[in-house]
């Protein structure tokens, strides 16, 4: 709402997220340009003041050019740029760069195909590990001229070739980021799964963070990346993960692939002798005294972090799907997810649940992922038979409570913490899914209680108390857990009453967990053993009994700060420090937002800073300095080892530390920039026979497709097809596509079509409609059709699933499918 | 500030108010008893703070309920989220949660079976824990063949989160990783 200029690209935030879009209408009404950027013209696009239409995975290319914009005519935000990005740091002279390598940076194995020896991508550094530096930006190796001939053929014309979008109307969005950045403005740039569901999703956001960072848009209002995400509380479940390769708070699971066998070692593989990440021992320390109590002290907390089971690959959603269609997996548990009609290649996803011996479903409806081996989709002849007495599957499905018949916290997109009060009990054996998990518990502890066997006592030591204390009033259900004392050990406690108590009592008080004192954030977390904590960046969200921070409801002020908690320590906008100029005074009074107090000798402003508050702007760390200790009082990007914003990505990302354009794994076209098609380091699955990809150019295949969301209903429909009101609204899927191809293929609006791709074909609605639009893509007409993703066999409103077209090739970062660009054909049907 | 009025002097004041409102031009309207004692069907409900279920944003929700059923639920005025709007989605919440469609009862499916069986809440809460164990104690590896240790199972896996609580994942992350071993613990963060 601060924006002088909004790019949405990546998202139909209309559609798919109305009423966040409210808040891009207010500014545009005070003056903000909205810019939308999409291969589908849809309601963001007839309330922005710029639409430009581009293909479906080209999105690199658009962005990539805006960079090379802002370094050659230098329109970047250039003390911004100097002071607070690593543009001025060396890197090694062994770099290589997809300009020298025809697409792919040094380090590539190709058998493996991974980027297995990053070394080369690391700063240059001094004889003490500290990054070499040239402020001028000249020496040839610094990160700014690594970009300048990185993105050198980035350019409009290649915007034209490879998205199809004029330079005139590529310039006027660029034009328009510049004409709203610097001192007295600021532009955000918001995305969805646009961006994430593509085989390259992460390097596309990495783009927008470079604009951003060159532009002088992030830790400022009005500025930033907003990720618009899907689900009510899937940034707590990314938060306070049920993700395969992370434990809470970010730290990472820990693995068996690179030595990580003792905590020590797992300390040294992720801890940061500089910046906030060298409190890292003090969070994995408290975590585990949360999980396993006074057994997490044996071995001084090593004895419990063997316990932690060890990743030995890509444990992911998608991948385990093909461990499971090859019967590797025999357990399974669904916690309100519907992979069967939900999940990418869901034919084959279907074909995996078949192959279980048990399985859980838990949700408030029988979906699709629970009705399989009885009832498949299809259509005419080509219906699936299902034959039950073939399928071993057995299946518990377990009625679920919603959400206004439990207590507990959701966790929005901005990290906002909100606690539901609970309305009235779930209907008949509905439970909520804490009660299902904690009861599940103790049920296996009490299996369990006899054993010897060492793999058992992670479990027999697992803390695990959460009875009430009384029953809840007014319910039926007696023995449903307290969430509030779940919440307390998220938040974090003392475990000792306090060290210096210990000390004066001279013996070692141990609190039990319900009586002890809460912490009151997270820089009280201690590595000695003495605190512990669910989630370091959720502390505080519970500092004392009867403050439940999430729960709070005043809504007043600038930043709304007591309304929920938003992690970490309450702030809205992370690394605020860079609202200010290097001397810690305001960019400009418009963008007034944290700055230096000379008076007070503190940092102050509308937010919570996110800087340690006394440290002065004018801070040089003294040779050696550990810990934050190590960074200026010019550096607010206190999360990173330097202090820096990333522009280039020395460690940690699997396919390159800046981003290049790659073709959709599936794409009409050849990459017109290098060599290398397709990104080189995602997960093709290629030897699976249900995942066949279209050739490039595959004359069977001529058409882009993408999927996206309708505002009446959510996902693969569990939460909406059952429901009239909305049923009505938005009865059956349909295929958007243009005239011009309704002409091609002799299709009439309103008629059943058939879309098909190497995984199968599906049925759905002709919608001829100029919002979608032909595109002249390296010189021939690319066409371009849109898909709705909400149907399934289930519900009271039912059509083809669209995720049965989809194919299973996975970004290497993330394993996320590429639901976003892929390549289809279409005709009419006509019984 | 604005004068604060007890209920009492609220319940006395709103035909007035009313009255005064309803005067157009010189002319008072009609006005039956039954008008004035007219009031919404959510005045006598208690009021429940709620967040919408849907997307991420995060819309403040006030849930009525009355007479232990939920009666409607509306957009929370108060919020600065939605300052008490909804979308098509969100407006519909009611009928989410308070739906004949709901299931109810646990639903057993035995292997090869073509039907589905009532069973007890109770009795599969065992059958379940059962399978987890015997699952689990079957591919449980403490190491790897080279004598590395992983102390995981591959043999059960874990999906969803995301439409859940944060402190239901807690449990769930906590039980499944830190208590049995399962290293495939995943949500829809991944798609």
């Amino acid at each position: 709402m601060n924006s002088d200029a909004i790019l949405i690209m990546g998202s139909n935030m209309a559609e798919a997220h109305p009423v966040a879009f409210a808040n891009v209408v207010k500014a545009k009404e005070r003056g903000a340009k909205v810019i939308h950027v999409d291969p589908h013209y849809s309601r963001t696009s007839a309330l922005a003041n710029v639409y430009v239409a581009t293909r479906a995975g080209s999105d690199i290319v658009f962005l990539g050019a805006i960079i090379h914009h802002l370094l050659e005519t230098r329109s970047y935000f250039h003390e911004y740029v100097v002071h607070f990005t690593n543009a001025a740091t060396l890197i090694r002279g062994d770099f290589g760069d997809t300009e020298d390598l025809d697409g792919l940076f040094s380090g590539f194995d190709p058998k493996t195909e991974t980027y297995s020896d990053q070394s080369t991508w690391d700063y240059e550094r001094d004889s003490e590990g500290r990054p070499l530096t040239d402020p001028t930006l000249q020496h040839p190796r610094c990160v700014f001229q690594i970009m300048r001939h990185h993105f050198a053929r980035y350019t409009p014309e290649m915007v034209e070739e490879v998205c199809g979008v004029s330079r005139e109307q590529w310039f006027q969005v660029t034009q328009t980021l510049i004409e709203n950045s610097g001192r007295e403005r600021t532009s955000a740039i918001c995305y969805a799964v646009g961006w994430t569901q593509q085989s390259k999703g992460v390097q596309i956001i990495r783009a927008a963070a470079i604009i951003q960072l060159l532009l002088g848009n992030i830790g400022r209002p009005g500025g930033g990346i907003m990720a618009l995400r899907g689900h009510a509380s899937i940034q707590g479940s990314t938060d306070v993960p049920t993700l395969y390769d992370l434990l809470s708070g970010y730290m990472p699971q820990p693995s068996a692939i690179t030595p990580q066998q003792t905590l020590d070692e797992y300390i040294s593989t992720f801890g940061q002798k500089t910046g906030w990440w060298s409190n890292f021992p003090a969070y994995i320390r408290s975590l585990l005294q949360a999980w396993y109590g006074e057994a997490a002290n044996e071995e001084e907390g090593n004895c419990s972090y063997r316990w932690l089971p060890k990743i030995i690959g890509d444990h992911s959603h998608l991948a385990t799907s093909y461990e499971m269609l090859d019967g590797k997996v025999r357990g399974y548990l669904l916690f309100g997810q519907n992979p069967a009609a939900g999940s990418t290649n869901s034919r084959m996803q279907r074909k995996a649940l078949e192959q279980l011996d048990w399985m859980v479903v838990r949700d408030l409806y029988e979906v699709e992922s629970a009705a399989f081996w009885y009832k498949q989709p299809g259509f005419g002849p080509d219906t699936e038979h299902v034959d039950s007495s073939k399928i071993k599957t057995e299946i518990f499905l377990l009625p679920a409570a919603a959400s206004t018949e439990k207590e507990g916290c959701f966790t929005n997109t901005q990290r906002l913490l909100q606690w539901r009060d609970k309305a009235v009990d779930p209907p008949g054996d509905a439970r909520s899914d804490l009660w299902f998990v904690y009861h599940l518990g103790r049920r296996l502890k009490e299996l369990y209680s006899d054993s010897a066997e060492p793999k058992d006592r992670p479990l027999q030591a697992l803390t695990w108390d959460y009875d009430r204390k009384e029953p809840e009033p007014d319910s039926r259900i007696h023995d449903e857990p307290d969430t509030l004392l779940v919440l307390k050990e998220i938040n974090g406690y003392y475990v000792h009453q306090s060290i210096q108590a210990d000390n004066e009592m001279g013996m070692h008080h141990v609190n039990a967990f319900r009586d002890a004192p809460h912490v009151p954030g997270f820089a009280a977390l201690k590595s000695d053993g003495s605190t512990a904590c669910g989630s370091w960046i959720y502390s505080g969200v519970y500092p004392e009994h009867g403050n439940n921070r999430a729960a709070s409801r005043i809504s007043d002020g600038y930043t709304f700060l007591q309304w929920g908690f938003s992690w970490p320590a309450n702030r809205r906008i992370l690394y605020n420090r860079a609202s200010a100029d290097p001397q810690g005074r305001p960019w400009s009074d418009r963008k007034k937002y944290v700055w230096w107090d000379e008076d007070q000798q503190k940092w102050t402003g509308v937010d919570v800073p996110d800087f340690p508050v006394n440290k002065p702007p004018n801070y040089t760390p003294p040779a050696g300095a550990v810990g934050m200790d190590a960074h200026s009082g010019g550096d607010p990007f206190i999360m990173k080892p330097d202090g820096k914003g990333w522009l280039f990505v020395p460690k940690g990302l699997k396919d390159g530390p800046l981003p290049a354009h790659y073709e959709a794994a599936e794409s009409p076209v050849y990459n017109a920039l290098y060599k290398q098609q397709s990104n080189p380091a995602a997960k093709y699955f290629r030897s699976r026979p249900d995942n066949r990809l279209a050739a490039v150019g595959d004359p069977d295949y001529p058409i882009v497709i993408t999927t996206y969301r309708l505002t009446e209903h959510h996902v693969s429909g569990p939460m909406t097809r059952w429901m009239p009101w909305l049923n009505a609204l938005q009865p059956s899927l349909f295929a958007e596509l243009s005239p011009e191809l309704a002409a091609e293929r002799n299709i009439q609006h309103g008629e059943w079509v058939i879309i098909s791709t190497p995984r199968g074909e599906i049925e759905a609605r002709a919608m001829v409609t100029r919002r979608m639009r032909p595109l002249r893509i390296s010189g021939k007409i690319v066409h371009q059709i849109g898909l709705p993703f909400h149907w399934g066999f289930q519900g009271k409103s039912t059509g083809s699933i669209t995720n049965d077209l989809a194919h299973m090739v996975l970004e290497p970062n993330v394993s996320i499918e590429e639901a976003k660009a892929f390549t289809c054909n279409i005709r009419s049907w006509r019984m | 500030m604005q004068e604060q009025l007890s209920p009492a002097e609220l319940e006395f004041n709103i035909p007035s108010i009313l009255t005064q409102a309803m005067q157009v031009g010189s002319k008072t309207q009609p006005f039956s008893m039954e008008s004035h004692e007219m009031a919404p069907r959510t005045r006598d409900a208690k009021v429940v703070h709620s967040v919408c279920p849907y997307c991420a944003v995060g819309c403040g929700l006030n849930v009525y309920v009355k007479d232990g059923r939920v009666i409607d639920i509306e957009g929370n005025p108060d919020s600065p989220i939605n300052h008490g709007t909804l979308c098509p989605k969100g407006a519909a919440t009611f009928q989410y949660t308070v739906n004949p469609n709901r299931l109810t009862h646990v639903l057993h499916r035995a292997p090869f079976s073509d039907h589905w069986e009532v069973k007890s809440l109770d009795w599969a809460m065992e059958q379940i824990a059962q399978r987890i164990k015997q699952t689990r104690d079957e591919t449980f590896v403490e190491y790897l063949p080279d004598g590395r240790e992983v102390n995981h199972t591959l043999g059960i896996a874990s999906l969803g989160g995301a439409t859940l609580d944060v402190e239901e994942n807690y449990l769930m992350k906590k039980l499944f990783s830190g208590g049995l071993g399962i290293v495939s613990i995943e949500n829809q963060a991944r798609i």
